[in-house]
């Protein structure tokens, strides 16, 4: 069998060694542990898991030390390793009413049945660095401890849905769509706008949601409620004919409230907007769902005012960041082709301007 | 389900689907081309080329629908067994298989839309006998003139007509398939 | 040797039989794109993953296969995909036109006529031709239904009338068997006249994009033009200094500080076939001389 082997081939082994080599850094200092990232760098992980759409810390921490901390290469080496696994089923729609919150908190009532729990946050630290951060081997004092409340807590928005408040958003039986199996099709559907957000990339979402409270698309956001947590899996087994908990996923809901002045149809009422996320991923989430309250304006009969965050073809077509990067970094592939018949191009027609200026000038 | 249902598929699915295909793309690419297909064998009443064509092509994503004599246990048991297929009727078929004449009228069939043409039937004729004569055959795939033994001329007159929608067909008998896209242009002869 | 933890030519099955119901249907409409649910690869988007999956969904394993980027079966990125495709699906591979059965290509179509039995797989970054006139998929898709390709005239002729020509070099939009336009993937409009009536069949993989089409062989494919202003199919207008050929699309090589260039065979294999029938170029020498 004859095999091309060039300077190509070569070059790209010997570009893999030095990569491994540099991965690794100063081989004097301690190699670090998947272990140690997936414990003391967990937001990465969950980043990582989000935008992934792979609930698995292992392998997020595996992912962040193999591309050396670089999240979106992380994320892609997640997203080629997903698609190869097998699927044994779908899973029931998780139950976030019952999530075990390690916070939950609500900027529209300034208390609620279950109360608000602050939880592990930065929301109040002050960002000074902390020196002794950089000391080894310094022990955490415990945090207080408090028993779990013992029933569940109800969604804050369920109290305005009881004075008819708020739209409702009736459970149904519908299998959403999966834009990782049937190609993406606009119009989309709420769900698949969902499923998108849910796993495009976090600065990507930032922006645009940021863009909507600066007047791009303004949707007057509260949030409802954000609770982190974590909820049962359950998967119907059809010979048991019941379902089976398979295990628990730590989920970040958030629930936007959002002014709405009503349509012919429907009297003035709070609207919503939903963002669910894999981990600890609060900015996400809450990004996520006022992006996703934006993308409603022609269901709800808002009008149209040419938001970047209200095209649904724009946000859905360049959420994803594995995407985007791959098509971005290929501009670094040879195109010397491409150039080649540009530069004749232009060659051809400087030729022609030049002498029909040498004519004109005659 | 009955005993025929487990036996009779792909012994070593990756390379056999993939002989399969490359042998199916040939017969389409090429209508006209008769080619030969092994690797499965389906029970009676189904020809070997339109079993492992079933196999290589059809899952739980694209509704099967049978007609005539092929709506059998024994194919039911096999197709849903070895593919995952629902079996749905005619309108609500990704393939359906039959003689001709049990697949009439075609007009049943899904032609796609103008938006999407490729959400269309594609018919897996089972026929008497194929041969490389008989009508004419021209457009894409074809340099010049191809002969094949179709069934009729009319309906696939019509069918071309319609392009880009349309329904596309393989025609088989025993090992061997053809192919017609409805790009095919068709003239008795 | 194939690499026994993955499924033959990498890609599982059910996805496969996916990619395979969508090769079948843009065969049956030839130059229409059809939507199939791309799934990630393990080389990035924009890289070449739709031609994989197309390559992975054709693949036998006894094919013989060939890469190229640029035309060179040398080039980094083809290396990289002939590497992949030799790890997961054991397939022979080769640089030689004449004797590959599936060819994957970015940007070249090769100077070799293609012969039936052939299969040439495009490498495609932006399958609509109509994007760069209206960004939006549910608009083009909509023109293409309709048949309404004014706008894309409208852009040619204003590119004659400001610069005296169409001033589109790659990926220059073709009509196929006189109903859907075309994008051809960003090969030089040197080699539009090969998409037109080839022996071979062509697919095109578009995996971010999520389209595959086709042109089965014998296929019309014209491309776009003007009654006054007809289409040409230009090159560098030099021959090859390696090989002398005059016919094939070259490359613009400099070779110095200085700016001297020379012109060399964009279509490595061939210049490589010429050299060692003992063609020789301005610069060149004979391919047993080390050129």
């Amino acid at each position: 069998m004859y095999v091309a082997v060039k300077g190509g081939e070569r070059a790209i082994d010997n570009a893999h060694a030095f990569l491994a080599e540099e991965r690794r850094g100063d081989p004097a200092v301690a190699e670090l542990g998947t272990d140690q990232i997936r414990e003391q760098l967990r937001l990465a992980v969950n980043r990582v898991m989000a935008e992934g759409s792979l609930y698995d810390p292992d392998l997020a921490a595996l992912a962040i030390k193999q591309a050396r901390g670089d999240l979106i290469e992380a994320v892609f080496l997640i997203r080629a390793y997903r698609t190869t696994l097998p699927r044994f089923g779908a899973a029931r729609p998780v139950a976030t009413g019952t999530m075990a919150c390690t916070r939950r908190i609500s900027a529209t009532f300034k208390d609620a049945p279950g109360g608000q729990i602050l939880g592990p946050t930065f929301d109040y630290t002050h960002r000074l660095l902390d020196f002794k951060l950089a000391a080894e081997g310094g022990a955490v004092p415990d945090a207080p401890m408090q028993p779990a409340p013992s029933a569940s807590l109800p969604h804050i928005t369920t109290f305005l849905n009881r004075d008819g408040l708020i739209e409702t958003a009736p459970p149904t039986d519908d299998t959403p769509p999966d834009l990782t199996r049937e190609p993406m099709e606009l119009p989309a559907s709420r769900a698949l706008r969902l499923q998108a957000l849910s796993r495009g990339d976090e600065g990507f979402l930032l922006s645009l949601a940021y863009s909507t409270q600066r007047g791009y698309g303004r949707t007057h956001a509260f949030v409802g409620e954000l609770r982190i947590g974590t909820v049962a899996v359950e998967l119907d087994i059809p010979e048991l004919g019941f379902a089976v908990e398979i295990g628990e996923v730590e989920l970040t809901e958030c629930e936007t409230v959002n002014q709405f002045k009503g349509s012919k149809t429907e009297p003035p009422q709070f609207t919503r907007g939903y963002g669910l996320t894999f981990g600890q991923t609060e900015r996400k989430a809450i990004a996520m769902s006022l992006v996703d309250r934006a993308l409603r304006w022609q269901e709800l009969g808002e009008d149209h005012t040419g938001a970047p965050a209200q095209d649904e073809e724009f946000v859905l077509m360049h959420a994803d960041n594995v995407q985007a990067t791959g098509f971005l970094e290929h501009i670094k592939l040879p195109h010397y082709v491409d150039f080649q018949s540009e530069l004749e191009l232009i060659r051809k027609l400087r030729a022609e301007v030049m002498a029909a200026q040498a004519e004109a000038a005659e | 389900m009955t005993p025929d249902a487990l036996t009779g598929g792909f012994p070593d699915a990756p390379r056999n689907a993939a002989r399969a295909f490359r042998a199916i793309l040939d017969a389409l690419s090429r209508p006209g081309e008769i080619v030969t297909l092994s690797g499965a064998t389906p029970p009676a009443p189904l020809s070997q080329a339109a079993g492992v064509l079933v196999l290589t092509l059809a899952d739980s994503t694209t509704p099967v629908h049978l007609a005539g004599a092929t709506d059998c246990p024994a194919l039911r048991d096999w197709i849903t067994f070895h593919t995952g297929a629902p079996l749905v009727g005619a309108a609500d078929a990704a393939f359906a298989i039959g003689r001709w004449d049990d697949l009439q009228p075609v007009s049943r069939f899904a032609v796609g839309t103008q938006d999407y043409p490729d959400r269309s039937a594609t018919l897996i004729v089972e026929m008497p006998g194929l041969a490389a004569s008989g009508s004419a055959l021209s457009g894409p795939g074809i340099a010049g003139t191809a002969l094949l033994s179709l069934p009729e001329t009319e309906a696939f007159l019509l069918n071309n007509s319609l392009f880009p929608l349309g329904y596309d067909c393989f025609f088989t008998q025993g090992d061997s398939l053809a192919g017609l896209p409805r790009s095919t242009q068709v003239r008795a002869v | 040797m194939t690499d026994h933890s993955y499924n033959f030519a990498y890609l599982d099955e059910q996805t496969k039989r996916m990619i395979r119901r969508a090769i079948l249907k843009a065969v049956a409409v030839p130059g229409y794109q059809v939507p199939f649910a791309s799934r990630e690869m393990p080389m990035p988007y924009g890289w070449g993953t739709g031609g994989v999956q197309v390559t992975a969904a054709c693949l036998v394993p006894e094919d013989v296969l060939k890469v190229i980027d640029q035309g060179a079966d040398d080039t980094t990125n083809a290396v990289s995909i002939r590497k992949f495709f030799q790890r997961t699906a054991g397939v022979a591979t080769t640089v030689a036109t004449a004797e590959a059965t599936v060819i994957q290509t970015r940007h070249r179509i090769p100077e070799q006529p293609l012969t039936a039995g052939q299969i040439l797989v495009y490498q495609v970054p932006i399958p609509e031709p109509l994007r760069f006139l209206e960004p939006r998929e549910t608009e083009t898709r909509k023109m293409h239904a309709l048949e309404e390709y004014g706008l894309m005239h409208v852009k040619l002729y204003e590119d004659i009338a400001r610069h005296g020509s169409i001033a589109t070099a790659y990926a220059y939009p073709v009509r196929v068997e006189g109903r859907y336009v075309m994008d051809p993937s960003p090969i030089p409009k040197f080699d539009n006249p090969k998409l037109s009536d080839s022996p071979a069949l062509q697919l095109f993989g578009a995996g971010r994009e999520q389209r595959i089409y086709a042109l089965p062989p014998f296929t019309r494919v014209v491309s776009l033009d003007f009654e006054d202003h007809s289409f040409h199919a230009s090159k560098a207008p030099h021959d090859c200094d390696l090989c002398g050929a005059s016919e094939s699309y070259l490359d613009e090589v400099i070779t110095d500080d200085a700016g001297n260039r020379m012109f060399v065979c964009s279509d490595t294999d061939f210049c490589r076939t010429r050299r060692e029938a003992g063609h020789v170029g301005r610069l060149g020498k004979t391919a047993g001389g080390g050129a």
